[in-house]
């Protein structure tokens, strides 16, 4: 056994205080030490894009960085998004709009796209094919995904409004 | 959202589960005391075993246990032919090497398991990789299909004199006569190679064996559940009521996910009895691409014959298939190609000869169109060839071609996957095509914007093709419909799901039958403890063919509810109706009972069973059809070729598909995009290249490219015709397969009309830029 460290992590709001090895990936260590299994893995190097979670709020990949290099920052999941019954917009959007198929992908998209959103609160068609294009989806052909963020991005607008 | 729902675009029962991260797939599900596993893999193709030493990984800490193929006994044996042989065509031939579930002696392809490890965490049974000593002695690789089959070629099982895995001969007419008198015959060698299904998910297997039960409960992320617990029930020789496989969400199938004699299928349910705990293996990127299986090797040697009209007199094709190291299942590839070679069109005289090859590569299984689109592909092109020949539009001698929509049902001739001559049931090819043509612009495109376009300098092209997708084959599904005390309605069936959106679909079929809301509708597939009869997700199949087993189960549970009701309401059964969740009495729905009670008079108590009936209201029906039905569609896209970079963008793209009856608009364009992403990425960019020893030089998402969204097209049409299939009550065809199918062959199209002054003439795929570069280099050097 190699030697444990010990790191803090603010998960969704929570601190959390765990003994990991130092070759831990994040993304293991927030799927089966944490048990936040809304965060996928379809590739285990860097290109699919299952895996993004917000680090320090910014879209990175878990499974490329370690659960040690973690200690000290914010990490955000899909489960800080919404929940079955109260969706985010961008989750209802990709719903109306048929967004997601197996849905393996998703969280990824989304994590992806809730800071895009921020800052592109009404974005282009290209905005969003380049804002995604760095995840991979094998069910939907992205297309309606198009739709989806362009329809979030209306409900966000709508509620800011209220 | 009750009333009507059936044909409506209602958003997804399971959405809100997927999208907050709710949904429970396999590699989510921790069990105590669970261990993992991890399988060394051999770097040769094609090796002879030596020798494999795990005795350092044994002193592994962590390590529980280390298995190669000598501790398995007499257990270790290869495993069932998942698809029965072609015995129903005349004078085939098939030699059934099925897959072993782990190399003993020899290995014949690259990534073939040598050694399973089973550890306290993965990853330490991934450490213990290197603590193992595997002596090997490496053997020529077989790749080349026409090599392997030449005499003294290595032989990938010896016992067989030589590769040839299958050889089947189909013909209806009489070509060589119909080309004696054609006026051309046209002749190509047109290569088609490998694709992935790359299922964002790789696959899974759980076991949990329970001493004490003797229970074994397996969740697996399978296409095929009832006939992955049937084979591990019978290995290990338990009843199938002992053996329960529980499909949680899947994240993507595409066909790979069919297979159910893997190594982690095979072994890991009995090492969990072994070892009495449960055991976990999640297969990694790397190991899917290398050894799960894949699709679309092919070369055709095929020919045209037609009359100076552009009236096709006969087709040709003779082709080699490569169905990797082993051939567990069956002929269903090759039998789909002879099937969709020629199915749109009138030929009179047609002769299809596979010569089916084993090679040391990865096994050949169905991916996301399962043969389809290379016999497209080749009789796409072959017209192509045709119409350059003559000086003919591409679309006229479509026109003068196709199957009339008054042909139906019309019989082929040949044989298929079902084992069955194919019979054409429904549909209307010609309003197909009109319609993509009209959708696209052609004539406008054509006769407008190209020349102008050309004269700026500009190269871009359009191509029309036409396709067929035979959907929804038997052998049959089943399914369960239960009312519940709650009142809702809980509908289960052997299928799996992989994302297609079947538990919104089939829950639009019953709530539609029993008048309930659709979200009162839970259903339940793959999960062998809820229903256990069926055959598994495959062939577009899964509305077609379970979709009519539970509206049939639906029907009979509505007959109960109003036989019931009228005797409780006191009215005669035609005023009897259900609605809202209540059966009332028609015009007056003051007067009603909900289902939830109803549900409970249906259980009779003590001194009211009626002999000869049956219980609650709930019901059981199977449905199998004859034959398949067929779907089909026609395809157009208008792209743009860089000459200088010989990047192609898909500008514009119009599909018109006829899946009979639309459950769900919504959904079944959903698969239509879903699978265009894919033709699109078998067109261009996705090619699993293997090099003459056998090695995958595109294992990762960095050498195998899968479509981005700047890939798609910028815009996509969509029309529908729809032509109800007469096979079943609701009219449903299938359609998961159809937008992979037509995309190669009306891209490779697109980009010689678009490159027109060079005289390319493309006959292979998938292609990509820098292999459209040579192309053209070549066809300008001519
Ligand atoms: S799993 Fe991290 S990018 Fe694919
Ligand atoms: S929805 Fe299945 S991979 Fe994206």
């Amino acid at each position: 056994m190699t030697k444990l460290y010990t790191i803090k992590v603010k998960v969704n709001g929570t601190e959390y205080e765990r003994s990991v090895e130092p070759r831990l990936l994040l993304s293991d260590f927030i799927r089966h030490d944490l048990g936040l299994s809304g965060t996928h893995v379809g590739c285990e190097h860097g290109l699919c894009g299952a895996c993004t979670v917000l680090f320090d709020g910014e879209p990175m990949r878990s499974c490329l960085i370690f659960a040690v290099q973690a200690n000290g920052h914010e990490v955000q999941t899909v489960e800080s998004l919404g929940t079955p019954e109260h969706m985010h917009p961008l989750q209802e959007a990709f719903s109306e709009k048929h967004a997601l198929q197996c849905g393996f992908c998703t969280p990824g998209f989304l994590m992806t796209l809730v800071p895009f959103l921020e800052k592109h609160p009404d974005p282009t068609e290209e905005e969003i094919r380049e804002a995604i294009d760095g995840n991979l989806c094998r069910c939907t052909g992205y297309q309606n995904m198009i739709g989806a963020v362009q329809l979030a991005a209306k409900k966000m607008a709508a509620r800011q409004e209220v | 959202m009750s009333g009507k729902v059936f044909g409506q675009s209602v958003t997804r029962n399971e959405d809100p589960y997927l999208l907050t991260g709710k949904a429970e797939f396999i590699d989510d599900i921790e069990l105590p005391g669970m261990l993992h596993a991890a399988f060394l893999r051999s770097d040769y193709a094609h090796a002879r075993i030596k020798s494999i030493d795990v005795s350092q990984a044994l002193k592994r800490p962590g390590v529980v246990a280390v298995y190669t193929a000598a501790d398995f006994g007499d257990y270790w044996r290869p495993g069932p032919l998942q698809v029965p042989p072609p015995t129903a065509i005349k004078g085939s031939v098939f030699h059934a090497r099925t897959l072993v579930p782990i190399a003993k002696d020899k290995v014949r392809f690259s990534g073939e398991p040598l050694a399973l490890i089973i550890a306290e965490s993965r990853y330490i049974a991934e450490d213990a990789f290197d603590d193992i000593i595997v002596e090997m002695e490496p053997l020529d690789a077989v790749v080349d299909l026409e090599k392997a089959l030449e005499p003294g070629a290595p032989l990938v099982h010896e016992d067989l004199e030589s590769n040839l895995a299958a050889h089947v001969v189909q013909e209806r007419g009489n070509y060589e006569e119909a080309a004696a008198k054609a006026d051309y015959v046209i002749k190509r060698r047109i290569s088609v190679d490998r694709c992935a299904g790359a299922a964002m998910e790789n696959r899974g297997l759980l076991v949990d064996w329970n001493d004490r039960t003797r229970e074994m409960t397996i969740w697996a992320s399978t296409q095929a559940p009832i006939p992955l617990r049937n084979s591990i029930a019978a290995r290990l020789g338990l009843f199938e009521s002992q053996v329960r496989v529980i499909t949680p969400y899947i994240g993507g199938g595409f066909g790979p996910k069919i297979m159910t004699s893997q190594a982690d299928d095979v072994l890991l349910p009995i090492v969990a009895m072994w070892l009495n705990r449960p055991i976990k293996w999640i297969e990694d990127r790397r190991e899917n691409f290398l050894a799960t299986t894949s699709e679309r090797d092919q070369l055709h040697y095929a020919e045209i014959a037609v009359t100076k009209d552009g009236i096709i007199l006969g087709v040709k094709d003779m082709f080699y298939h490569n169905t990797g190291a082993y051939d567990p299942y069956g002929m269903t590839v090759p039998l789909n190609t002879q099937t969709h070679t020629v199915s749109n069109y009138n030929v009179p005289n047609f002769k299809t000869e596979v010569k089916m090859v084993f090679s040391n590569t990865m096994v050949v299984t169905p991916v996301r169109g399962a043969g389809r689109p290379y016999g497209v592909y080749v009789m796409e092109r072959l017209i192509d060839y045709a119409a350059c020949e003559l000086g003919m539009d591409p679309v006229e001698i479509r026109r003068r071609n196709l199957i009339r929509s008054d042909q139906y049902p019309l019989p082929t001739g040949i044989i298929g996957q079902d084992f069955v001559e194919g019979v054409l049931d429904s549909g209307d090819y010609p309003e197909e095509l009109r319609k993509a043509v009209e959708l696209i612009g052609y004539e406008k495109f054509i006769k407008e914007e190209q020349p102008r376009l050309r004269a700026e300098g500009k190269h871009k092209g359009i191509g029309v093709v036409c396709f067929t997708e035979g959907t929804s084959v038997g052998p049959y599904e089943g399914a369960r419909v239960t009312v519940g005390a709650n009142g809702k309605v809980n509908v289960s069936t052997g299928i799996s799901t992989q994302g297609q959106g079947h538990f919104t679909v089939y829950a639009q079929i019953a709530a539609e039958e029993l008048g309930v809301d659709v979200r009162d509708v839970n259903v339940t597939t793959g999960d062998t403890g809820h229903f256990h009869w069926g055959a598994g997700t495959f062939a577009s199949r899964g509305t077609g063919v379970a979709g009519s087993a539970i509206h049939l189960a639906a029907s009979k549970v509505r007959q109960k509810a109003i036989k019931l009701g009228s005797k409780l309401l006191g009215v005669p059964e035609d005023q009897v109706e259900l609605c809202d969740g209540k059966v009332c009495v028609a015009g007056d729905h003051s007067r009603f009972i909900s289902l939830g009670e109803m549900a409970m008079k249906a259980n009779p108590t003590r001194g009211t069973f009626e002999q000869g009936a049956e219980p609650g209201l709930e019901a059981v029906a199977y449905f199998g059809p004859p034959y398949g039905s067929t779907g089909a569609g026609a395809l157009a896209m208008i792209v743009d070729v860089d000459p200088g970079s010989m990047d192609v963008k898909i500008e514009k793209l119009a599909i018109v598909h006829d899946c009979g009856t639309l459950v769900n608009p919504m959904l079944v364009e959903g698969q239509i995009l879903g699978g265009l992403s894919m033709g699109i990425g078998n067109a261009f960019y996705e090619q699993l290249k293997y090099d003459e020893n056998g090695q995958l030089l595109t294992a990762s998402f960095m050498d195998y490219l899968l479509p981005q969204a700047t890939d798609m097209p910028d815009e996509v049409l969509l029309g529908h015709v729809e032509r109800p299939s007469p096979l079943n009550e609701l009219g449903m065809k299938g359609v998961g397969e159809a937008g992979a199918i037509p995309t190669p062959a009306c891209f490779a199209q697109a980009v010689e009309n678009a490159l027109a002054d060079c005289k390319l003439q493309i006959a292979e795929t998938p292609l990509s830029p820098s292999r459209l570069f040579e192309l053209v280099k070549k066809s300008t050097e001519k």
